[in-house]
């Protein structure tokens, strides 16, 4: 773990990626505690334009609303459907690769074949159409995230599970009669963990891309206001008042940048044997 | 090669009829009873009309009945009825198309040529400034929202400068005929086209710069070196060929992530695409719709993973065909 921690902080971009996440926690926890305006109420005249008051720093949006305080409220729903989602996609991914990669034969074949599909079917147009479907609420937004991001988890944990289950210490625990259970939850899996890690981190930023992306088309959880619904809203203004669209998007970015950050660092430190860098 | 495109694409019909059952069911999980949902659309919800859709569109039989009903329209190009436009779901489609596929192709082959160029550029000079450069602009663009770029172009090119048009194909009214209209399409397609691409440009430029740092390491690269070959020529031949093959493949897997901002871009930009045929699909809660543009985007991404699959064969030296 000490080794761990050690490499990681040796990669230039990890830090910078734990830099930006650990303020992103920090807003989305303590944020709303700090500032208690609600991003949904009247403070101001509508338009106000960013760093005129010290009250509303980045201004007001059409209907006079805290831009400031909407950034801030908006990281909560990013980070929590981000990282919700990426724990349910692990949760239904993780079993399946593990199966796969363990039995082999038919029922790899199953549910290779099953994992494929859902990699075939385009992911955003899956995700707008069950969101649609099951009606925008941060219950759906997640489910449907997690059902077109899990196949990738399915797909690489197979792969080190097959690669992990000819080794002898797994053979060991197959002739000592352990069930098939311990040898995957206890013997495989623990070994497997690292490159999931490092797609995990990956998955938690196309996750919030794909939740300000729903949220930007109008399929946003309706009482939870979110950087993607922000943008939304502050399209058809945008002659008008470019910061209603500019910093919301910059938070995204900002974010996603950090997660993918976390996510090359993570894997220099986890995996130094296939670390890319270029000599 | 013949047979393993016949094999691919009895694979890819398989895949098709899978998501169209998948559609199929999902129609069923909308909201209320689909006949009454119609009739709705339709601006009329007594019982006897929605007794009458229901006869019509066979929602009376059993539901496996009603499956190979289903499946046997889609087969035959019949994609349901649009009661909000007031017109088949494939003719609405197949008007749209042409659009999308000019959008999507056009941004594809900017982000790969521009890509596969940034790429070798700073594997070239890996360690450089250049190379540092190129890796920072990637990781920023990999990370910005397509919807938010597309804003900023509009932002930059429209509304501060006024030199790129915001919205739209053509310019409306202009009746532009020959070259003059084609211009005029050029010049409404380069912002949605920039957008759409970007994102996909920051993907190839990461992995063709990993992907020929890695070859470069190779033996055989080693050899080319020892005949005595120029760098340009190892480069350009040895290196840059393999170090192709992740690219193409990830191209294939990106296909679908393509189709999804094309939604986005052609939303911002009003371009009269099948995404923008989706959103406002998704606007009006007209399923029918939603769910005939999810079957078609998927039936593109199929037919482009095929493709995807050729050109594999075709660049990788690897696979050699016996004709």
């Amino acid at each position: 773990m000490k080794q761990f921690w050690k490499s990681m902080l040796r990669s230039p971009s990890g830090v910078i990626g734990l830099i930006i996440l650990v303020l992103a926690i920090a807003v989305a926890v303590f944020g709303p505690l700090l500032f208690p305006n609600s991003p949904w109420r009247m403070v101001q005249r509508p338009f106000l334009p960013p760093f005129t008051l010290s009250t509303v720093p980045l201004g007001t949006d059409a209907l006079g609303r805290d831009v400031f305080a909407g950034m801030i409220f908006g990281a909560r729903v990013s980070l929590l459907v981000g990282l919700v989602s990426t724990l349910v996609a692990l949760i239904v991914g993780v079993p399946v690769g593990a199966m796969a990669g363990y039995f082999g034969g038919k029922v790899d074949d199953a549910l290779m074949r099953f994992t494929e599909f859902f990699q075939t079917i385009p992911s955003f147009a899956l995700a707008i159409v069950l969101v649609a479907i099951l009606q925008p609420s941060i219950y759906s937004i997640v489910a449907s995230i997690a059902v077109v991001s899990w196949p990738p988890v399915a797909r690489l944990v197979r792969g080190e599970v097959l690669s992990l289950r000819t080794r002898e210490y797994v053979q060991a625990a197959v002739v000592t009669g352990q069930s098939n259970t311990w040898i995957i939850l206890r013997e495989i899996l623990p070994n497997a963990l690292s490159p999931v890690i490092v797609l995990a981190s990956l998955m938690v930023a196309t996750a919030i891309l794909l939740e300000s992306s729903l949220a930007f088309l109008g399929l946003g959880d309706p009482n939870l206001i979110s950087w993607g619904y922000m943008v939304g809203a502050g399209r058809t203004v945008i002659r008008q008042a470019w910061w209603i669209t500019v910093f919301p998007g910059v938070a995204i970015l900002i974010s996603v940048l950090g997660l993918n950050l976390i996510g090359e660092g993570l894997n220099d430190a986890l995996n130094p044997r296939l670390s890319r860098e270029g000599r | 090669m013949l047979s393993f495109v016949a094999q691919r694409v009895v694979k890819g019909v398989i895949v098709l009829l899978a998501i169209v059952v998948l559609n199929f069911f999902l129609i069923r999980l909308a909201p209320g009873d689909p006949a009454v949902v119609m009739a709705g659309e339709a601006g009329a919800s007594d019982q006897i009309f929605v007794q009458q859709l229901k006869e019509k569109f066979g929602l009376d039989k059993p539901l496996p009945e009603q499956l190979f009903i289903y499946v046997k329209g889609i087969a035959t190009l019949d994609l349901g009825f649009s009661f909000r436009q007031q017109a088949p779901v494939s003719k609405l489609i197949l008007e749209r198309l042409p659009a999308t596929l000019l959008l999507t192709l056009t941004a594809f082959t900017i982000s790969l040529m521009l890509g596969v160029l940034f790429g070798t550029f700073a594997a070239r000079f890996a360690g450089t400034f250049l190379d540092t450069a190129i890796t920072v602009f990637a990781l920023i663009f990999y990370a910005m929202p397509i919807f938010w770029v597309a804003l900023m172009g509009i932002l930059l090119f429209s509304v501060t400068t006024d030199w790129l048009p915001s919205f739209g194909y053509e310019t409306v009214g202009a009746n532009l005929t020959g070259l003059a209209h084609v211009i005029d399409v050029a010049q409404h397609l380069i912002m949605p086209a920039m957008t759409l691409g970007l994102f996909f440009m920051a993907t190839y430029t990461r992995m063709t710069r990993a992907s020929m740092l890695e070859v470069k390491r190779l033996d055989f690269v080693k050899t080319a070196r020892a005949k005595g070959l120029s760098d340009a020529v190892i480069q350009r031949r040895h290196v840059l060929r393999n170090a192709l093959l992740p690219v193409v493949t990830l191209a294939g897997v990106h296909s679908g992530t393509l189709i999804g901002g094309a939604v986005i871009t052609e939303t911002v930009f009003a371009w009269p695409g099948i995404g923008r045929l989706m959103y406002d699909a998704l606007l009006q809660r007209d399923y029918n719709l939603l769910l005939g543009v999810f079957v078609i985007c998927s039936a593109m991404v199929l037919i482009f993973n095929l493709i995807t699959d050729l050109v594999y064969r075709l660049v990788d030296p690897r696979i050699e065909y016996a004709t």
